[in-house]
């Protein structure tokens, strides 16, 4: 049984994070660097989850293109600590079986002389479970 | 004074200049960095949700080492850094995942987040101090403008980190001026490169990065220092409109004190 209340308490008890302190000022979406590159921006992830709407959240792209980096944490006026909601969202999606969003099959391709270790390990770690 | 040090992955193979400018300058300013044996990857990037526990282990491990060589713990890689010090705060503060960390790896002596993580840059301020630095410099680095690029990971989030002020730091600029050269302050200094997203969406990574060199330029940098192997590679692989020579802190520092 996966009700979407179920789903809400789900992403709060892992992320820890109080949804209904939002308070709806769109200040993570305009600090977010990848906001350009998402169908759904870090507010929407706040309100969608607290609605219960994650499941196009989860299908979408927008989950990996958040670049994990704290902006929207550290600028929230409320500490809602959007990111974090971001992640939960997208964990629940990759944890499915099959659902992994990178596979060891398609690094070989973006690979290049240059790229540190450091890109790998931390793509599989947001992206696989 | 001697600390435990983790290198990390990167600094064993790309980022070699980042970790081996380090050791020589340590050594110039009489410090030992104690590499602690055995030492597993930090995973690169801290998973913020508190039911992910193992991948957290390794950070955990080497914790617990430097805790019972009885040393302070230096990192060097923003990324490492940032994971050693969340996980060590989440240790420190939540009693689920102590409890969790602690069932599974049932140390002799239970791990309870008592390690202290020091990035260098925090070494080279709190431990050896401005002023001493700039005593050490041979060589100062005089009339080169230089910014500092912190991106995120050596900064955020400032409740654990507590490193600098995150939106307001001053460490970096500090450094540069204790090296002799001049800081440039420019607004996105602590904006994102692009991070792993390079991996799979190189062209998002070149957007971030060209506009953190034309920001960097626009202040009139003539270079740019990082911690960070994957600034380093993102800000270099990516230049486009935005163009600029980007190194490690560590080789600066080597430069000025002589031992590069």
């Amino acid at each position: 049984m996966n009700t979407k209340n179920n789903v809400v308490k789900e992403v709060e008890r892992m992320t820890g994070v109080n949804l209904r302190k939002c308070m709806k000022c769109g200040k993570c979406s305009a600090t977010c660097p990848a906001y350009d590159e998402m169908e759904y921006h870090p507010h929407q992830f706040v309100y969608m989850v607290e609605k219960g709407d994650v499941e196009k959240l989860a299908n979408s792209s927008s989950v990996y293109k958040c670049l994990s980096c704290m902006a929207c944490i550290e600028r929230c006026p409320r500490g809602v600590e959007p990111a974090k909601v971001v992640e939960a969202v997208r964990l629940l999606q990759i944890r499915k079986q099959g659902m992994n969003h990178l596979t060891p099959d398609a690094v070989p391709a973006m690979l290049n002389d240059e790229l540190p270790q450091q890109a790998i390990v931390s793509a599989f770690r947001k992206y696989s479970k | 004074m001697t600390f435990s040090y983790y290198p990390g992955c990167t600094l064993k193979t790309k980022a070699v200049a980042l970790d081996e400018y380090a050791r020589r300058s340590m050594e110039a300013l009489g410090i030992t960095l104690e590499e602690i044996p055995e030492w597993q990857c930090c995973g690169g990037v801290y998973i913020s949700a508190k039911d992910e526990i193992a991948s957290k282990l390794s950070s955990v491990r080497a914790l617990m080492a430097s805790r019972d060589a009885g040393r302070e713990l230096v990192t060097l890689c923003s990324a490492c850094h940032n994971v050693l010090k969340q996980v060590n705060s989440d240790i420190a503060n939540d009693a689920e995942m102590q409890m969790k960390v602690n069932n599974y790896m049932a140390p002799e002596v239970p791990y309870t987040g008592e390690t202290t993580v020091l990035h260098l840059l925090e070494v080279l301020r709190d431990r050896i101090g401005w002023d001493e630095l700039a005593r050490r410099v041979k060589n100062p680095l005089t009339g080169r403008k230089i910014g500092g690029y912190y991106g995120c990971l050596l900064l955020r989030p400032g409740k654990v980190m507590q490193m600098d002020d995150p939106e307001n730091p001053k460490i970096l600029e500090d450094f540069i001026r204790a090296i002799g050269a001049t800081p440039v302050i420019y607004a996105e200094r602590n904006e994102c490169c692009g991070g792993y997203v390079t991996m799979e969406d190189p062209a998002f990574a070149k957007k971030r990065g060209n506009s953190v060199l034309a920001n960097a330029a626009d202040m009139g940098a003539d270079l740019l220092v990082t911690a960070c192997p994957l600034c380093l590679y993102n800000l270099t692989h990516n230049q486009g409109e935005g163009s600029l020579p980007v190194c490690y802190f560590t080789e600066l520092l080597a430069e000025a004190l002589g031992v590069k």
